[in-house]
């Protein structure tokens, strides 16, 4: 029996961070991992895909090369290597992962962990007890895997989930994707650049259902240009294999149609991965399926503690770091932390990306917010158009009286990182004022926020 | 590092105070906060606060003695540090500085505080000090403490009238975040509901074309409140029958004479809410609450205390709390937020044997009633001549919002109300 202050369970973004900032604090740490070091976000999920998004955006410039004057013949490009360095990528992180454990003095237990009670865990590798460990707090960083539809059996061949979809051998003729979440637009862009024929089927009535309508909107056009078909307010009943396609029966208001497609991607959402952890046995409260914590992240065990994607919305990997950082320091310094869920940003890396903090628009109306809108198209920006990405534009709401940033959305082709000046005004509780008067480097596509501020003060310069 | 110790600004109308007592001795350890003094200034005596810490080294303004606003009164320093030539200056005095510290005063927010503020001289010192700290990165504590606010929650703040300086912060590193604003402004409603009656309880006018007119002929004819005048006389031998009686029934509050005619204003000016009224530039504003003002002579001027929300007190809350705001004003003791803000005025001359008198309205209120003393007089009543105690008041208004026959009118009112007087207690 090893005792350790800390046992952190699962090594994702949530579990990895929280156990170097454990071992800042001075506790002596153990984390318990059962596949590779980062979780779903290093190995599986945004690091690999973002990999793959590069590819395909070299790609997509290629096939631009005229507008710039660049020609070439015979134009050829290879999936399987994309693929390759994709996981070069994601192995080299995990491999810093590792090295940043060892830095931190953080002890790693490779195996399945489960709870033999609150403050006791039994690691077990190939079916065989390796290790029992104690402490007097635990976090639960287990994550979540894909979701899959009623109805729809996932094979991994024909029926697949984002994990198979970022190592296909080759870009399938055609895809149909369930989900028009950032999951499923993205793999929408990916396979679009690479040629596919691609089909999205939304349930509710928007792509990207949690950002600004204005914006997916746009996103939807620009999408549809490309050739991507999107069926939103559509649902999926069964499938059926015809020969090397699969056959998928979609029905909305209008139309029960059928599609065929080579294969079909499910991305509807994911499931928190909660099951043989013993959490039965200790009567670990959940919620729909997610476990139950209060706002410092502790369940309704003394001193058993959850962050990340089992507990629920958001499921974002800057979330899951931020939670256990904030549950590591109630642990160590009983301070207590409480995230502002307001200043979370979300990012989509499709192309144009898409980018936000705060409230929509409907979000700011529906919460009784008197608002002022401030928009700025890159369109009207000097190095949008020498860069030849004039898609998409900011937009910031604002709360009228005092000019509190209430939200800002972003569409466009650095949409992710520029969100982040909008984080730190938010974080300061800047008012819509010092980010227009913040003075913005011309030429550079940020501009664009100074401007939509400005816009939303009615002193909008460049339009 | 010396700080000087200025002579603070007490009130909006200070312009040179007099120490009564210095509550520090010379080396004595200071803390930012502490006492200092106790300042006699033209509305009250006040406390003096340090507003740095370290050894006072040095009292230049003995005891007994005024200096005008920012002269240089004492030193606050290290145990062994060279002072002398801060002391020189505060003997020399260039007069280009006097001029410099005339600027300022222009500036000086309206409201009174009780707090002393730094003047433009302070202010430069103290970049002159941060620059140096600067220099030899001393760390040393800060001598006044900066305030770490946020952008949003400083907006809320200042909307709401909020002293930031009065806020506690739970943002990062004690920085006020909007949050700790809106607390606030919810636990000051809580506590203090008058505050935000202050600033709601009153509804505005527009000026109509022919006020506009008025406004503007007589004052042209008569300076920038043109006064007018109505004399009434009063029978006050019931007022004083129902005096006595009260004194019978409530020895512990006795109520005085003003205090009936405090009520009993209050009792008309609900009736004829134009004279609790306040002149601006392009409109009316009509009071929705009566708080009256009470001269009160001074040894050395006049202070008028103000009682707040006359209508929704008794008679023996008015006598009891004039009483006290009286001896505070005779003490002068009294708040600034105990002698301002009045909507009305009475200034009662009834003790220095006044026939009658009219009084100068104190703006931006609406009028004043002066009241003379209750002088016995042959009074025909009934076609008899009888002796009977009489009293005569005048009212003064601002002819811009109120014209003469509500004047009348308003003294008919109060006539009834003192003559009858029983509806005072109803």
């Amino acid at each position: 029996m090893e005792k350790f202050d800390l046992i952190i369970i699962g090594s994702g973004p949530g579990g990895y961070v929280a156990a170097i900032r454990a071992s800042q604090l001075g506790l002596k740490t153990a984390v318990v991992e059962e596949d590779k070091l980062g979780g779903v976000c290093l190995n599986w999920g945004c690091i690999p895909t973002k990999a793959l998004i590069k590819n395909a955006e070299v790609l997509d410039l290629f096939k631009k090369g005229k507008q710039f004057g660049i020609s070439y013949d015979n134009l050829s490009f290879d999936f399987g290597s994309a693929v390759k360095r994709s996981r070069k990528v994601a192995l080299k992180l995990s491999k810093g992962v590792e090295y940043l454990f060892k830095k931190n003095k953080i002890t790693l237990f490779p195996g399945h962990a489960t709870l033999n009670s609150s403050n006791r865990v039994k690691v077990e590798k190939d079916g065989k007890l390796v290790n029992e460990l104690e402490a007097k707090n635990i976090i639960l960083a287990t994550g979540s895997r894909p979701k899959s539809v009623p109805g729809i059996k996932i094979d991994g061949e024909k029926v697949i989930t984002s994990t198979e979809a970022m190592v296909l051998e080759e870009v399938p003729k055609s895809l149909i994707i369930v989900g028009a979440g950032a999951i499923g637009i993205e793999f929408a862009y990916i396979y679009n650049s690479y040629g596919s024929e691609v089909t999205v089927i939304e349930m509710l009535e928007n792509i990207l259902p949690i950002e600004d309508k204005e914006i997916t909107e746009q996103l939807r056009s620009s999408f549809i240009k490309r050739g991507v078909k999107i069926y939103t307010g559509s649902k999926v009943a069964e499938t059926r294999i015809e020969g090397k396609n699969i056959k998928l029966k979609m029905s909305s208001k209008k139309e029960v149609k059928d599609i065929v497609g080579e294969k079909i991607l499910v991305a509807i959402g994911r499931d928190p991965n909660i099951e043989n952890l013993g959490l039965e046995d200790l009567k670990v409260d959940t919620d729909n399926g997610f476990i139950k914590v209060n706002k410092n992240y502790e369940t309704n065990i003394k001193g058993l503690f959850a962050i990340g994607d089992v507990i629920g919305a958001p499921l974002l990997a800057h979330a899951a770091s931020e939670e256990g950082i904030a549950a590591v320091e109630y642990i160590a310094k009983g301070k207590e932390a409480g995230l502002d869920l307001n200043n979370m940003p979300s990012c989509t890396y499709c192309q144009p990306q898409v980018a936000s903090i705060g409230l929509t628009e409907d979000k700011a109306r529906e919460k009784g917010f008197d608002i002022d809108i401030g928009r700025f198209p890159f369109r009207a920006n000097g190095k949008a158009q020498a860069l030849e990405e004039m898609e998409g534009m900011v937009k910031i709401i604002v709360e009228k009286k005092y000019g509190e940033i209430l939200g800002a959305h972003i569409l466009g082709s650095e949409a992710t990182e520029m969100i982040a000046e909008i984080g730190v005004a938010k974080r300061l509780e800047s008012t819509v004022e010092e980010l227009a008067t913040t003075v913005h480097a011309h030429p550079t596509l940020s501009e664009v926020v100074g401007e939509a501020s400005l816009d939303a003060l009615g002193r909008v310069i460049h339009i | 590092m010396a700080f000087k110790v200025l002579m603070p600004r007490l009130s909006d109308t200070m312009e040179e105070g007099k120490i009564i007592k210095w509550e520090k001795k010379e080396g004595d350890r200071v803390e930012k906060g502490d006492v200092l003094a106790e300042v006699e200034t033209d509305k009250a005596n006040l406390e003096m606060e340090a507003y740095s810490s370290g050894i006072l080294r040095k009292i230049i303004l003995k005891e007994g003695v005024s200096a005008p606003v920012g002269d240089l009164i004492a030193i606050i320093g290290e145990k062994d540090e060279d002072i002398s030539d801060i002391v020189k200056e505060g003997k020399e005095k260039p007069a280009k500085e006097e001029e410099k510290k005339e600027e300022p005063k222009e500036k000086e927010p309206e409201k009174a505080e009780a707090a002393p503020k730094p003047t433009e001289e302070e202010k430069k010192e103290e970049k002159e000090e941060m620059k140096e700290k600067e220099k030899k990165e001393e760390p040393k504590k800060e001598e006044r403490k900066r305030i770490f606010i946020s952008p949003l929650a400083k907006k809320i703040a200042e909307e709401g009238g909020l002293d930031i300086s009065t806020i506690e912060g739970s943002g990062p590193e004690g920085r006020i975040i909007k949050k700790d604003v809106l607390s606030t402004i919810s636990k000051a409603k809580e506590i203090k509901p008058e505050i935000k009656e202050k600033i709601e309880e009153y509804r505005e006018e527009p000026l109509s074309t022919i006020r506009k007119t008025i406004a503007k002929r007589l004052t042209l004819s008569k300076g920038p409140v043109p006064h007018f005048y109505v004399t009434a006389e009063i029978d006050m031998e019931r007022a004083i029958y129902f005096r006595n009686s009260l004194k019978t029934l409530k020895k512990e509050i006795p109520v005085s004479f003003n205090d009936i005619l405090i009520k009993a204003s209050a009792i008309a000016l609900e009736k004829f809410p134009q004279i609790n009224a306040s002149y601006r530039t392009d409109k009316i504003i009509y009071y929705n609450v009566i708080h009256i003002g009470i001269a009160v002579a001074l040894e050395d001027g006049l202070i008028t205390p103000v009682i707040r929300n006359v209508e929704k007190k008794t008679l023996f809350e008015v006598a009891k709390e004039s009483k006290e705001l009286i001896e505070k004003a005779k003490e002068k003791k009294l708040k600034p937020e105990e002698y301002t803000g009045a909507t009305f005025t009475i200034s009662n001359m009834g003790m220095y044997d006044v026939e009658n008198f009219s009084a100068i309205i104190n703006p931006p209120e609406g009028a004043i009633l002066a009241v003379g003393s209750i002088i016995k007089r042959p009074v025909v009543i009934e076609d008899k001549i009888e002796i009977r105690n009489r009293m005569k008041v005048t009212i003064s208004c601002d002819h811009r919002i109120v014209d003469g026959v509500v004047a009348a009118q308003f003294l008919q009112e109060l006539k009834i109300d003192l003559e009858k007087p029983i509806g005072i207690v109803l």
